[in-house]
């Protein structure tokens, strides 16, 4: 059925447009024909053909379908550019609208909206209408998508002239294919849109749900993605969505399966049930794993869905590792993204055969991938403690090798590994010194530099090793200047004899006056000072132990891993970024409170998504703010200054800034935390929508606050008040809220005191409050006092207090509760989150494969809590026991903290 | 999450815009063929680029197929695996109207490129894809009526696969059940994954809306019928229908109904995970004599029965890219040196079951390599094979009813076939 257009493309004469004109004007149907498939043709290669825009548009009016859609293209393309002229296809469009063929009429409404022209906009209306309401669904189907065009060009039209009414209206259509796009434009309108359009009640649910079973895979995508939004009222509604939803997996179609394995995880989250959980888990394995039999760029998707859901179902493809294994034809995109995977996936089941597989790509050809593959064994090797030794050894036998880059690869990595597991592995020293002169990259040398000075007093010729290095000093990249100045340090410190002493004034004197970096010439007069006041002191400081660092495999923090999660299939979940970070176009009325969370995630392009991030192994604790050049990566630095501050935080306090010098570099300066919990929505306040969350900071306790003002008036003079309360809880001050325009909203941080003004009776961890502004009346609604912000920071126990504390309790007064929900990852992790929350680790200890920790707190005013978690890493459910004087207290207790391993 | 494409651009192989589609007038088409062809020259292999790319706040999904790019750009959070595969099935389109998808045919039918992207694409919806249908609405040139069309009923039916009135003299139905086996063994000869992926390719000839019942020995379905099933009923993991089966009927009591596409389609696909033997060994040993010649010594062996006959077996066999001289002897079918693929090819017509066959080859290798060399590109065995008459599976078409209102008898044809899919034994 070949054509033979290409002709059209061969008309180069010089008089092309003049003659092109005349063609146009034919007396002959054909040669019109002709004419304007050469206009298409030169529009087409980028010619500038829109001089002849009224003698294209005199073709319109033609019987021939053919012709009809050449000229309507035309004006999609340069009817913005002549929108005087525009006007004369108008009466053509309204004609063809009612056109006894539905071909025509659908047509004619669809080019018509792709007409970005305000005049033709008003005419739109009419003929849009009526197609609304065809009797063919072919143009019903095509109108839905117009009002969403509409919608796009000209919002207010579609209100006012009742489109959306009419496009909800076609939610019930008996076409299954209007369904489904009047689905895909509410929903893009709504996206668009600050006032609640579409919202999806049980309802329209189950219309949606039945038409999906009727409508095309595509239409089937559009219905899945919109009810992705629906929250369903409790478990067992859940349940029946997911029911309907689960023979979705079963489709040839990809895309379809993506958006019904969203579905079913975004209603997981509710079902209660662990045998439902755990038989959807099977259900979704099988068809996750087929989609890897797709097309290499849906494979690519997938395996970037699956890296997410991985993190938050770990259980789903436990046992399929190997379907991840590269293939030899693989794009390097996809085997990238597989590796990924295989180390989230990795255990101490299957690291035998995984290590075989990694040390097969680490002598593969492509540069990048050997290099991940050699990263992905240290990774390993810090994620399963077991396995760790096996790791190294592999990295051994690839630094044999001798590939220059899988050596230098295999360094950086063993020194996180020693990061780990200090003073495990030291043996293996000697066979690095070996590759030391092949060193050539900053990143490499630094990390065999960290490794000399750490380990000095056990190299029998460290000083011989940098002293090799300090010739090339003023040379070096920055950040082996860096690593320089502390191994010579720490050397000295180690082995203060006269070489050293030697060295570290070379150093010294180089890192001083000869260099005009910043960063490093801060650090050499900080050790310089304080080598010459108090050596010892210096030993605290330099030689300080660290902090060890952990796995991390499941890096994505979890607020944003619900939001990822909620657009799988998406670009979102492609990028790991949340929308906002990449879509320029968003509604600009409200300001989403979570805005700021990600504050350089729109601005840096999208290639250094997280994931790039995670390629960059353990994580080392970085100073934060000290200086605007800090390198991220520096364990080094991390050793000299991070460590010693955390446990002095008034000597250095000032110099690391308020924020808790322990949290992950990645985390925003001012903790903003998740969105706050609507408590007085919209729609009983009368348009101002108030949230609120009690929060502790820098050992104080706030209430933080969101205004919305969704009225049609400015609100001022707000003031709030407190029910008396079990805890005594009261503001410290005044509310301190401006006035409030329309569509805006504010923020504000009110602290609290804890009084003696305690409410009598049972204790109720009841919140209840009342706002007032000039403008509407009081309102008063309730929330609900989470512990964690009652928790002090002084609640650090020693341990002999703690076993004495717990004995002098009696048995009566502990209280145990099991949390099912909840999964530690990495125990780790899991100490690092419970001591930001104030609960602080006493002891762990090992019971068959069970983790048993021992944490204290301490409430505000002053009762002890002694806790006691068990639990299986990796495994979801924990048992979490306390013992405490005043048992009340006991339920609130295991809501906050299943608060905080939840994330 | 509503999210849809802003334009659709077909590119040669340089990146410059052959044809686009702009659908919502937010990205130009300067502006992508700006942010292409300066992908494609930094990287030079596009293979290594990953198919989603943002740039200045505009996503873009692309595919290659021939020489030709496909692209969707978004502003907007759409759904990028709705995407890309749409862009495969309107590749799948072309390929349906011109044969072949490639720079010349689309210049050759620019005029059809643009009523189709109008079509199977609205505001960067996907709306239609199904090609048969298309044409009956959509004609190229020789085609073309000059009396105006109807959307035909299909496009907005439940039914959107197949048009009424179809009218066949004889009903036939071929039923073709392909099981590709995937293996692959690591350089300690271990067998690390297998898999064997199937598929029942039907190509229908019938009258009118026929509904067929498809009836396998599916061992959950025998099972609930409470028949007893000795040894014959089979556990498929994981199952995707065309879209024309009852996805919610099958969920229900595993009945697989449907009314069929007409012409040739994928009916289901089925993957299966138990570790299966590979069919057909083959092992390798490498000498190298001093640092110029080398040998090597391969052994294939069948591993099915011997009433079974394995055909067009071919084996790809990875050698050093500077070999040359080779001296190859086989003890059966005939070995070419590829240099093309650096690479020597064995192939043996007929293979029967239980067999163990045999070659020799013997390289020069003239390059003076430096002995801390990086190491060379390290391509695994490959095999191809067709065992006729042969599921691994053990898959059976127990019946295949055709009902259609008018009454006719259809015929129905199945074969069996099993051949290699990615088949790889990495060398030692």
């Amino acid at each position: 059925m070949s054509g033979h257009d290409s002709k059209y493309f061969s008309t180069t004469k010089k008089g092309e447009i003049p003659e092109l004109k005349d063609e146009l004007n034919s007396q002959y149907k054909d040669k019109r024909k002709d004419a304007v498939k050469k206009v298409i043709a030169a529009m087409t290669v980028g010619k500038d053909v829109s001089s002849l825009f009224t003698d294209v548009v005199n073709c319109m009016q033609t019987e021939n379908l053919e012709l009809k859609k050449l000229v309507y293209l035309y004006l999609i393309n340069y009817a913005k550019s002549q929108p005087d002229l525009a006007i004369l296809a108008v009466n053509t469009f309204v004609k063809d609208s009612q056109d006894p063929n539905p071909l025509i009429r659908a047509l004619a409404v669809r080019t018509m909206g792709c007409i970005r022209v305000d005049k033709i906009t008003e005419y739109l209306c009419d003929p849009l209408q009526k197609c609304l309401k065809d009797d063919d669904p072919y143009v019903r189907k095509t109108a839905s998508i117009c009002v969403a065009k509409l919608y796009d060009i000209n919002a207010e039209l579609v209100e006012d002239r009742g489109f959306l009414d009419t496009l909800k209206d076609l939610i019930s259509d008996n076409n299954p294919m209007v369904v489904a796009n009047a689905v895909a434009a509410l929903a893009e309108i709504q996206e668009n849109s600050t006032r609640p359009i579409f919202e999806i009640t049980s309802n329209t649910l189950a219309k949606l749900l039945t038409a999906l079973n009727e409508c095309t895979e595509w239409g089937q995508v559009f219905i899945l993605d919109a009810l992705s939004k629906y929250k369903a009222a409790d478990a067992r509604e859940a349940e029946n969505i997911v029911e309907r939803v689960t023979p979705r997996l079963q489709h040839a179609n990809c895309a379809v399966v993506l958006s019904a394995v969203k579905m079913i995880l975004l209603q997981m989250e509710l079902i209660t049930s662990t045998d439902v959980v755990r038989n959807l888990c099977k259900k979704m394995a099988p068809p996750l794993v087929t989609l890897l039999s797709a097309e290499p760029e849906i494979q690519y998707v997938a395996l970037r869905n699956i890296n997410l859901i991985v993190q938050r179902r770990p259980t789903i493809l436990a046992h399929e590792i190997k379907v991840f294994f590269c293939k030899y034809n693989d794009p390097i995109y996809v085997k990238m993204e597989k590796l990924e995977i295989m180390i989230k996936l990795a255990s101490d089941r299957n690291i035998d055969q995984v290590l075989l597989e990694f040390k097969e790509y680490a002598t593969e050809v492509d540069v990048d991938f050997v290099r991940k593959a050699v990263r992905a064994i240290g990774r390993c090797a810090i994620k399963l403690e077991r396995a760790a030794e096996r790791c190294i050894s592999v990295l051994l036998e690839l630094i044999k090798i001798k590939v220059n880059y899988v050596v230098q690869e295999a360094i950086i990595v063993i020194k996180d590994i020693f990061r780990r597991y200090p003073n495990t592995y030291e043996s293996i020293i000697a066979t690095l010194c070996e590759s030391l002169d092949t060193l050539d990259e900053p990143e490499a040398k630094a990390s065999m530099i960290w490794i000399i000075g750490e380990y000095a007093e056990r190299i029998d010729n460290a000083d011989e090793l940098l002293e090799s290095f300090l010739e090339s000093f003023p040379e070096e990249p920055a950040s082996v200047q860096l690593q320089l100045l502390t191994a010579t340090v720490k050397l000295f410190l180690k082995k203060p004899t006269e070489g050293p002493q030697q060295m570290i004034q070379v150093v010294l004197n180089n890192a001083t006056v000869e260099t005009d970096n910043p960063d490093l010439r801060d650090r050499a007069y900080i050790y310089w000072r304080l080598l010459s006041t108090d050596p010892e002191a210096a030993k605290d400081v330099v030689l300080a132990e660290k902090p060890v660092i952990s796995d991390d495999s499941n890096q994505i923090d979890s607020t944003l891993l619900d939001e990822l999660l909620a657009n799988i299939a998406t670009l979102s979940s492609v990028y790991h970024k949340p929308p906002e970070a990449f879509v320029s176009r968003v509604k600009t009325a409200i300001q989403r409170p979570d805005d700021e969370e990600y504050p350089d995630g729109s601005e840096t392009g999208y290639s250094e998504t997280s994931s790039h991030a995670a390629e960059s192994s353990g994580p080392a604790p970085t100073s934060s703010g000290t200086s605007p050049y800090a390198p991220t990566k520096q364990p080094g630095q991390a050793a000299g200054v991070a460590a010693p501050a955390a446990q002095m935080p008034d000597l250095l306090g000032d110099l690391i800034g308020l924020d808790n010098s322990l949290v992950p570099v990645d985390q925003p300066a001012t903790p903003t935390g998740p969105p706050l919990p609507v408590l007085l929505p919209a729609s009983s306040g009368e348009g101002l929508q108030i949230s609120a969350q009690l929060t502790r900071r820098d050992g104080q306790i706030f209430y933080s606050m969101l205004f919305e003002n969704n009225t049609q008036m400015a609100l001022d003079g707000f003031m709030i008040q407190f029910n008396k309360n079990t805890f005594g809880l009261a503001a410290a001050g005044p509310l301190q809220v401006p006035q409030i325009q329309p569509g805006t909203s504010a923020r504000t941080l009110l602290p609290m005191v804890l009084s003696q003004n305690v409410s009598p009776g049972p204790p109720s961890s009841v919140l209840q409050v009342a706002v007032k502004n000039n403008q509407q009346r009081v309102w008063y609604f309730n929330d609900k006092v989470s512990l964690l912000a009652l928790l002090s920071e002084d609640g650090r126990m020693e341990r002999a207090d703690f076993l004495e504390k717990w004995k002098s309790l009696p048995d009566s007064n502990e209280v145990t509760k099991d949390l099912p929900g909840v999964v530690v990852n990495s125990v780790e992790a899991t100490l690092d989150r419970l001591a930001a929350s104030n609960m602080f680790f006493i002891a762990k200890r090992r019971h068959a494969n069970q983790e048993v920790l021992y944490l204290s707190a301490k409430t505000s005013w002053g009762i002890p809590l002694l806790i006691e978690l068990t639990a299986i890493v990796g495994i979801p459910g924990i048992k979490c026991a306390i013992k405490i004087p005043n048992l009340e207290l006991a339920p609130l207790f295991f809501e906050a903290t299943e608060a905080v391993l939840k994330g | 999450m509503a999210g849809a494409a802003s334009a659709l651009f077909l590119l040669d192989i340089k990146g410059r815009v052959l044809v686009w589609r702009d659908y919502r007038g937010d990205v130009t088409a300067v502006q992508a063929e700006k942010f292409f062809t300066k992908l494609i020259e930094k990287d030079g292999d596009p293979d290594t680029q990953s198919p989603v790319v943002c740039d200045n706040g505009v996503s873009y999904m692309f595919i290659q197929h021939n020489n030709v790019y496909l692209m969707t750009a978004s502003r907007q959070n759409c759904n990028a695996a709705s995407h890309l595969l749409f862009l495969h099935r309107v590749v799948d389109v072309f390929k349906h109207y011109f044969e072949e998808l490639e720079e010349e045919s689309l210049r050759d039918n620019f005029v059809v490129v643009y009523e189709l992207l109008d079509e199977m694409m609205d505001f960067g919806y996907p709306q239609f894809t199904e090609a048969k249908i298309l044409s009956e609405f959509i004609k190229t040139d020789a085609y073309r009526m000059e009396v105006t069309q109807r959307p035909p009923m299909a496009v907005t039916n439940a039914v959107s696969w197949r048009s009424e009135g179809i009218r066949y003299k004889k009903n036939e139905v071929f039923l073709d059940v392909v099981e590709s086996v995937n293996i692959l063994v690591n350089s300690n000869g271990q067998i690390i994954r297998s898999d064997v992926v199937g598929a029942l390719k039907m190509r229908t000839y019938l009258s009118g809306m026929p509904e067929c019942k498809l009836g396998l020995n599916d061992r959950v379905l025998l099972e609930a019928q409470g028949r007893s099933s000795k040894g014959k009923a089979i556990d498929l993991d994981d199952i995707k229908f065309h879209q024309c089966v009852r996805l919610a009927r099958f969920e229900n009591d595993r009945t697989i109904a449907f009314i069929p596409p007409d012409g040739s389609f994928d009916l289901m696909t089925y993957r299966l995970s138990t570790q299966v033997k590979p069919l057909i060994w083959v092992e390798a040993q490498v000498e190298r004599h001093s640092r110029s010649r080398m040998e090597m010594m391969v052994k294939a062996r069948s591993q099915f029965k011997e009433r079974s006959t394995a055909t067009n077996v071919e084996i790809e066999l990875p050698v050093p890219c500077d070999a040359t001289n080779p001296n190859l002897r086989t003890s059966m079918g005939s070995a070419t040196y590829a240099p093309e693929k650096d690479a020597l090819i064995w192939k043996i017509k007929s293979f029967s079951g239980g067999k163990e066959y045999m070659l020799r080859a013997e390289f020069s290798l003239p390059s003076v390599t430096d002995e801390d060399a990086a190491p060379e590109r390290k391509a695994p065995i490959r095999v191809k094979f067709e065992i006729p008459y042969f599921t691994v599976s053990g898959i059976q078409v127990r019946y295949l009813k055709i009902i259609e209102k008018s009454g006719y008898q259809a015929l129905p044809w199945v074969r069996y076939i099993t051949m290699a899919g990615e088949y790889e034994l990495r060398l030692i």
